[in-house]
């Protein structure tokens, strides 16, 4: 396996995603070592994944029952992993890219003043996937890139685009989070709704060591955002 | 929600015919298809508490169906429909789930907006 490093102590860490779950899969290790240090983290999740898909044949729910199941397992995966600042911020799911850009990026700035976080975790622009996730990003990094540049909290970006590892290359931040892995197995549980179709094949790959599952859950990655010429979000056009 | 009973939901259809109502209608192949398939073209269209009268509504089809609103000046059609439903508000669900069980298509209608 790749060499793993330290996660730094940190003051404070915002977490930044669109949908319930967005934090389970990639980060919620990383989540639990912090907070297992009592690190405060927040965590401001943008939508209740209204759209979610996954509604069963025969239905377990319904377009207007999914919110309310999903925002219960959001607060069950947060309680899992030790969260005890979640912010549900009340946008929808699916129209992140089609909200006013401005106020986009001063949802975040808002977030960041009142915080004062060392690190933010949230998904990397242009290779995040789905539109929610990109659009979520571009705002996370223009209230990040407004900060004179010797204040800026590290930003550590989420990247799994099928062309990342070709344009961006691999990720400069791996972290090992197997000793954490039975609370990120929670959290990913907690998101029953969307998960269930996975995690019963998912629990025995996972504990193959040396499997490519295994690799993929039990270690985390980041992609350093930099503000240099790999910055390749826009300015907000007026 | 409950499969269709074509007979059961025309009744419905027919409740609401001639006011007022607001609609929500949905088609999708998800976010991810374009990603998990690159030769996929994804497509998908949503609209969320549109107002609107129709004069008159049909299902149709031996299931999966297809429902047809006509307005004064247009239409509404859903295809693709397996189940049928209520929310809380009364609202009329109505639902098409893949082999999967995911939705594919949905179009819901009511005299209250959805939230």
């Amino acid at each position: 396996m790749t060499e793993t490093m330290e996660i730094e102590q940190e003051r404070h860490v915002l977490v930044i995603f669109p949908h319930p779950d967005d934090e389970a899969f990639g980060v919620s290790g990383t989540i639990a070592i912090h907070t297992g240090r009592k690190t405060p983290v927040t965590y401001a999740c943008l939508t209740l994944g209204e759209m979610g898909r996954n509604l069963g044949n025969p239905p377990f729910a319904t377009r207007e029952s999914l919110p309310d199941i999903r925002k219960a397992e959001l607060q069950k995966a947060a309680e899992a992993i030790g969260i005890q600042d979640l912010r549900m911020m009340g946008l929808r799911d699916k129209t992140l890219e089609f909200e006013d850009d401005q106020k986009m990026m001063n949802l975040v700035t808002d977030l960041i003043n009142e915080l004062d976080p060392s690190l933010i975790i949230t998904f990397y622009p242009g290779y995040s996937v789905h539109p929610d996730h990109e659009a979520t990003a571009r705002a996370v990094v223009r209230a990040v890139r407004a900060i004179e540049e010797s204040k800026r909290p590290k930003l550590h970006c989420v990247a799994f685009a099928n062309n990342t590892l070709e344009e961006i290359g691999a990720a400069d931040i791996h972290y090992d989070i197997r000793h954490v892995y039975d609370k990120k197995l929670e959290a990913m549980k907690a998101h029953i709704s969307q998960t269930i179709w996975m995690l019963k094949d998912l629990e025995a790959s996972v504990a193959e060591e040396g499997s490519e599952l295994h690799d993929r859950f039990n270690y985390e990655y980041f992609w350093t955002y930099t503000f240099d010429d790999k910055d390749k979000v826009t300015d907000i056009k007026s | 929600m409950e499969p269709i009973l074509p007979e059961k939901v025309q009744e419905l259809i027919n409740k609401f015919a001639g006011q007022e109502v607001y609609l929500h209608m949905e088609t999708t192949n998800g976010a991810y298809a374009s990603h998990f398939n690159e030769k996929f073209f994804s497509a998908g269209a949503y609209i969320r508490n549109a107002k609107l009268t129709y004069e008159h509504g049909k299902i149709v089809g031996d299931g999966p169906f297809r429902v047809g609103l006509k307005l004064a000046i247009g239409w509404v059609y859903a295809e693709g429909l397996t189940h049928y439903g209520f929310d809380e508000s009364g609202h009329l669900l109505m639902a098409g789930h893949d082999f999967d069980g995911k939705l594919a298509v949905a179009l819901q209608l009511g005299t209250t907006p959805f939230k």
